[in-house]
C-alpha cells in the first residue's frame, strides 16, 4: 500500500525514464576516443604498454581483467558489447575467441610486417604479442650437463622420483602436451605422458617457480617451466636462490627446436571502436612497446626486429619450434583428457 | 522512513478487509519475485548444461569423477566436523560459563571470519614449508639438509585444507549457535538442572537440541563455502567437484558440461538446505517473554577454567594471530611496491559495494522471511529457499549465469529503443556496478535470509496474534514488533554477508565494470601468482575491514540482552 502510493503510476514512468536516461549517459561506449579491453593477462604486465599509448595517441585504454568467463560476457554481450580488444595469455583461448565467432580479422602491413606469420592467425584474427619458451631446469650438482636434452627425455626412467611438475592441466603444460600430439600423434604422446607421469617426485602442485624452489630444496632434480620465470626469479631477493640452483636447458636443438607459447591480442566482431582498437594493436606489435613489454616481463617480443635484452641476451640464442600454433591448439581438449587418463595430477 | 506517512497509510488499510488482504499478499509477491530474480541465473546455467559440446561423463566417469566425488565428500565431512565443534563448543563456553577473558573471547572468536580462506592458505603453507621458518629450525637442529632427509607433514594435503577451512569457516556456526544459546531461556537448563541432569547432560539434551536449527545453518553455510571453494582446493592440488567444474569448461572448453557438473553440485546443496530444512521443522520452540531473563553464567574453577580458555584461544590464536602476524610481517616489508594512490580507490569500491549488497541482502530477507511467516504455503517455502540457491554455485558459474539473463535483458531493451526511438541503448546493467552488486544479492541471500530466519523463528507467533489482533497492519507488525527483535540476527546477517562481499573474488572479476577494482581483485593478481608479498597489504585491509563490523557487532550483541529490554516497544 505504502509502495503503490510511494510509486504511482506516474512518477514510476518518471523513474523509469529519468534511470534509463542516466544509464544511458553513463554508457561507456558511448564516448569517443578510448578502446575497451577485456584481458586474461594481469593488468600490472600490459599497463605501462597502455600508458605509453594513451601518451602518445591520446587514446585512453579501459581495461577489465578476469581469468575465467571472459568468452561467455562477450558472447552474451553480442553487438552491444564495449570490448573491442580480447588479450590472453596462451594461444588456446585465442582459437576460443576465434572460434565462438567472436573476433574478426585485422588487415594492417604494419602488423603484417612486424609479426612473424607462424605467431598470428592465418586469417588475421589473432596475433601473438610475446614469445615465450617452455625450458627444462635441471639441478646444478646433481644432474650433469648434457644429460637431458629434450622434452621426449623426461620419459626416461633414469628419471624416475626426480622430476617436479606443476598441474598437467595448467594451459601451459596443455599446450606442451598438444605440442607433443601434433609431433608424435595420440598413442606416442600418452605412452610419454605416461613415463613422465611415473618419474615424478610428488603430486603436481605449485607454479613454475614453486618447482624450481622444490629443486632447490632437493625434492627433485627436474622441472618444466616457462623462461621468464627465470628472470623474475633473478630479480626478487629471495627467490634469486632458487634460480642460482638450476641449470637452464633448451630443449630439441637437435631437432625441432624449443616449444615455444604466445600471449597474443585480437579485435572482437563487433568492437565499437574498430580504429582506435587497430592503432592499439599496431602499436604493441611495434618497435616501442615490444622492446618494452620484452624489458619489463623477460618475455620474447615476437617483432625480430627488436634487439634482445641483456637478460634474453644471456640466455644465448637458440632454435625454436616454429609449429603452427592454431594446430597445435586443436589438440587441447584431447591433451585435456590425456592428463586425466595417465593420471597425472594423482 | 516517515513515520506518520507509514501509519497514516496503515490506519487506513486496516479498515478496509480486501486492503488487509491486498497488503498481505505483496509480501508473497514479493517473495516470489525475488526467488524468480534468483533462479534467473540457476536456470540459465540448467539451461547450458542442456547443450554440452560432447558427452564429458563417460571420459569422467572413467577416469576422474570417482577423484572428484571422493575429495568433496571427504573435504565436505572433515570441514563439517571441524566447524560443528569447534563453532558449538567455542559458543557454548562463551555463553555458559565464566572464565578468564571470556568476555574478550565472544567477539574474538569471530575474527577468523575476516580471513578468506585462500590467504590463511598461503600463509600457513609459508610457515610450514620446507623454506618456512619451522622446518628450517627443525633441519638446524637435526643437521638435516634436503627434504628427502626427514619427514614433515605436507600443508598442502586433504588434511591440511580440512584444518585451515575448518578455522576460518567454524565463525559461521559459533555466530549462530551463540546466538540461539543466550536468546535461550534460563529457565529451560534450569529446569533441567532441578530434575538432576549435571552440566553435560543439560547440553546434550537440552541446550544442543534446542540450538540445532541454528547450528544447522551455520553448519551448511561453512559445507556451502566448502563445496565452492576453489583457490584453496586449487593451491593444494585437492581434485574436487569444483576443480574438475573449471577443468571441463577451461580446459576442455565444454561449458555446457562444466554446467552438468555444477547441476550435480546443486545437487549436494539440495541436499544441504533439506536437512538444514528438516532440522528446523522438527524443532519449532518459541520463546515468548522467558528470552528476557538475564542469564547467570557459571564461574569456572581450576583446570576446568583453563580447559575453557584453551578451547576458545586455540582457534583465534591459529585462525587470527598467526597468520595476521604473517601478514602484518608481509605487508611492512612490500609496502613500497604495495602502497599506491590506487589503493585508497580499491578499498573505497570494496567497502561501496559490499555495504549496498549487504542492506539490499537484509531488506530482501526480512521481506522473505516474514512472508513466510504470514503464509505458511508450501509455495511460499520453496520460493524462500529458491531464493537461497545463488550460495550453492561456484561464484564464476553464478557469474556466467548471471550475465546470460542480464545482457539478453540488456539487448532486447536495447533493440526495442532502436526500432522505436531510432537510438541504441548499449548494455544498460552488463558491466556496471549494479549488475556487481546484483550478483553479490543473490550469492549471499542465503546467509542473510538463513540468519533471520533463524531470529524470527523464536519470535512467538503470539506476538503477531495479539499485534493483529491489536489491529496493526503486517508492516506495522513488522516494524514495531519483529523489527526491535530482529537487531540481533539482522546485525549477524548484515556482518556475514558484508565480509563475504570483500572477500568475493571470481563473480567480481567476471562481472565488474572497466577499470574497476576491489580489494579482493587487487590481492587476486598478486596472490594467484605466489606473490604473496605484493599482495599482503591488500589482505590485510580485507581483513581489518572486516573486523569494524565484527567490533560493531560484538558490542551490540554483547548488549542484546539489555537491549531488548530497554526498546521493547511496549516498554
Amino acid at each position: 500500500m505504502l509502495l503503490s502510493r510511494f510509486f504511482g503510476v506516474k512518477p514510476r514512468t518518471k523513474l523509469i525514464a529519468i534511470s534509463f536516461a542516466g544509464l544511458i549517459a553513463l554508457n561507456p561506449s558511448a564516448q569517443a576516443e578510448e578502446v575497451n579491453v577485456y584481458s586474461y593477462r594481469k593488468p600490472q604486465l600490459i599497463q605501462p604498454m597502455f600508458d605509453e599509448f594513451t601518451a602518445e595517441t591520446g587514446i585512453k585504454v579501459n581495461a577489465v581483467f578476469a581469468k575465467k568467463g571472459m568468452l561467455e560476457r562477450l558472447k552474451s554481450e553480442g553487438q552491444n558489447s564495449p570490448a573491442d580488444i580480447v588479450f590472453t595469455t596462451d594461444i588456446g583461448r585465442l582459437t576460443d575467441f576465434k572460434n565462438a565467432g567472436l573476433t574478426q580479422p585485422v588487415e594492417s602491413d604494419l602488423i603484417k610486417a612486424n609479426i612473424p606469420s607462424h605467431l598470428r592467425d592465418p586469417e588475421n584474427h589473432w596475433f601473438g604479442l610475446t614469445s615465450r619458451a617452455r625450458i627444462i631446469v635441471a639441478s646444478n650438482d646433481r644432474v650433469a650437463e648434457g644429460e637431458l636434452g629434450s622434452y621426449e627425455d623426461l620419459a626416461d626412467p633414469k628419471w624416475q622420483g626426480r622430476i617436479c611438475s606443476r598441474s598437467g592441466k595448467h594451459p601451459y603444460n596443455i599446450a606442451l602436451i598438444s605440442m607433443m600430439m601434433a609431433h608424435h600423434g595420440n598413442e606416442a604422446t600418452e605412452k610419454w605422458l605416461g613415463g613422465v607421469k611415473f618419474n615424478l617426485a610428488r603430486k603436481p602442485e605449485g607454479n613454475d617457480r614453486g618447482q624450481v624452489k622444490a629443486i632447490r630444496e632437493g625434492l627433485c632434480d627436474v622441472a618444466v617451466i616457462n623462461h621468464y620465470y627465470m628472470y623474475q626469479m633473478a630479480s626478487d631477493p629471495e627467490q634469486k636462490a632458487w634460480a642460482d640452483a638450476v641449470q637452464v636447458i633448451f630443449p630439441n636443438q637437435n631437432d625441432r627446436g624449443t616449444h615455444m607459447n604466445i600471449s597474443g591480442m585480437a579485435m572482437t566482431r563487433y568492437a565499437p571502436h574498430a580504429d582506435s582498437a587497430r592503432r592499439l594493436i599496431e602499436f604493441l606489435a611495434g618497435d616501442k612497446a615490444q622492446a618494452m613489454y620484452a624489458e619489463v616481463n623477460g618475455e620474447y617480443p615476437v617483432n625480430e626486429n627488436i634487439p634482445l635484452s641483456d637478460y634474453l641476451q644471456s640466455l644465448g640464442s637458440f632454435q625454436r619450434d616454429e609449429v603452427d600454433l592454431s594446430h597445435v591448439a586443436t589438440f587441447r581438449a584431447e591433451a585435456s583428457k590425456m592428463v586425466d587418463r595417465v593420471a597425472y595430477n594423482d | 522512513m516517515n513515520y506518520s506517512v507509514v501509519g497514516e497509510a496503515a490506519d487506513t488499510s486496516i479498515l478496509n478487509k480486501s486492503n488487509l488482504i491486498k497488503s498481505a499478499d505483496s509480501w508473497r509477491i514479493g517473495t516470489f519475485a525475488i526467488a524468480l530474480v534468483a533462479l534467473l541465473p540457476v536456470l540459465a546455467i540448467l539451461w547450458l548444461a542442456v547443450f554440452p559440446t560432447e558427452n564429458i561423463w563417460p571420459h569422467l566417469i572413467s577416469t576422474s569423477l570417482p577423484r572428484y566425488l571422493q575429495n568433496t565428500i571427504l573435504l565436505m565431512l572433515g570441514v563439517g566436523v571441524s566447524v560443528f565443534l569447534t563453532g558449538v563448543s567455542t559458543a557454548y563456553f562463551v555463553s555458559h560459563y565464566e572464565f578468564p577473558l571470556r568476555k574478550y573471547f565472544e567477539w574474538l572468536l569471530l575474527l577468523p571470519l575476516a580471513f578468506p580462506a585462500y590467504v590463511i592458505a598461503y600463509m600457513y603453507t609459508d610457515l610450514l614449508e620446507f623454506a618456512g621458518p619451522i622446518q628450517h629450525s627443525v633441519r638446524e637442529l637435526f643437521g638435516w639438509q634436503l627434504a628427502s632427509d626427514y619427514w614433515f607433514p605436507n600443508v598442502r594435503s586433504m588434511g591440511g585444507a580440512i584444518m585451515l577451512m575448518g578455522l576460518v569457516l567454524y565463525p559461521y556456526v559459533y555466530l549462530m549457535a551463540r546466538a540461539s544459546f543466550i536468546e535461550q531461556s534460563s529457565y529451560l537448563s534450569d529446569v533441567s538442572r532441578l530434575m538432576g541432569r549435571n552440566q553435560f547432560k543439560t547440553f546434550m539434551f537440552v541446550s544442543l537440541p534446542i540450538a540445532r536449527p541454528a547450528i544447522a545453518i551455520g553448519v551448511a553455510l561453512a559445507l556451502m563455502e566448502t563445496l565452492n571453494d576453489f583457490g584453496t582446493v586449487d593451491f593444494f592440488s585437492i581434485h574436487t567437484l569444483t576443480a574438475g567444474l573449471y577443468d571441463v569448461w577451461l580446459n576442455m572448453g565444454n561449458l555446457g558440461g562444466a554446467a552438468q557438473i555444477a547441476s550435480v553440485m546443486l545437487f549436494f546443496v539440495i541436499i544441504l538446505l533439506a536437512l538444514e530444512f528438516a532440522g528446523r521443522r522438527r524443532s519449532r520452540f518459541y520463546q515468548s517473554a522467558t528470552r528476557y531473563m538475564r542469564k547467570q553464567r557459571i564461574s569456572l574453577q581450576g583446570k576446568y577454567k583453563w580447559l575453557a580458555f584453551i578451547i576458545c584461544a586455540a582457534p583465534v590464536l591459529f585462525g587470527f594471530v598467526v597468520p595476521l602476524a604473517m601478514l602484518l610481517n608481509y605487508a611492512i616489508r612490500y609496502f613500497e611496491q604495495s602502497w599506491n594512490p590506487g589503493f585508497r580507490s580499491y578499498t573505497f569500491n570494496s567497502i561501496f559495494v559490499s555495504v549496498c549488497a549487504a542492506l539490499i541482502c537484509i531488506s530482501l530477507a526480512v521481506m522473505v522471511c516474514y512472508a513466510r511467516r504470514l503464509h505458511k504455503d508450501t509455495m511460499t517455502g520453496i520460493a524462500a529457499r529458491i531464493a537461497s540457491l545463488g550460495y550453492a554455485m561456484p561464484g564464476a558459474v553464478l557469474a556466467v549465469g548471471v550475465v546470460i539473463p542480464l545482457a539478453s535483458f540488456d539487448n532486447a531493451v536495447d533493440s526495442f529503443f532502436r526500432q522505436h526511438f531510432g537510438f541504441s541503448s548499449g548494455l544498460l546493467l552488463t558491466g556496471t556496478t549494479f549488475a556487481l552488486i546484483m550478483t553479490y544479492t543473490i550469492r549471499f541471500m542465503a546467509i542473510s535470509i538463513g540468519s533471520v530466519e533463524s531470529s524470527m523463528s523464536k519470535i512467538s507467533e503470539s506476538v503477531d496474534m495479539a499485534a493483529r489482533t491489536l489491529g496493526h497492519p503486517t508492516f506495522r507488525t513488522l516494524r514495531l514488533f519483529h523489527l526491535p527483535l530482529l537487531k540481533g540476527g539482522i546485525l549477524t546477517a548484515a556482518l556475514i554477508v558484508f565480509v563475504d562481499c570483500m572477500k568475493e573474488l571470481p563473480a567480481t572479476l567476471l562481472l565488474r565494470p572497466f577499470n574497476f577494482d576491489t580489494l579482493a581483485t587487487h590481492v587476486y593478481q598478486f596472490a594467484s601468482d605466489e606473490m604473496i608479498g605484493q599482495s599482503a597489504l591488500g589482505s590485510l585491509v580485507i581483513v581489518l575491514s572486516g573486523l569494524l563490523p565484527i567490533i560493531l557487532l560484538s558490542r551490540t550483541i554483547s548488549d542484546t540482552q539489555q537491549l531488548d529490554l530497554d526498546n521493547f516497544p511496549d516498554k
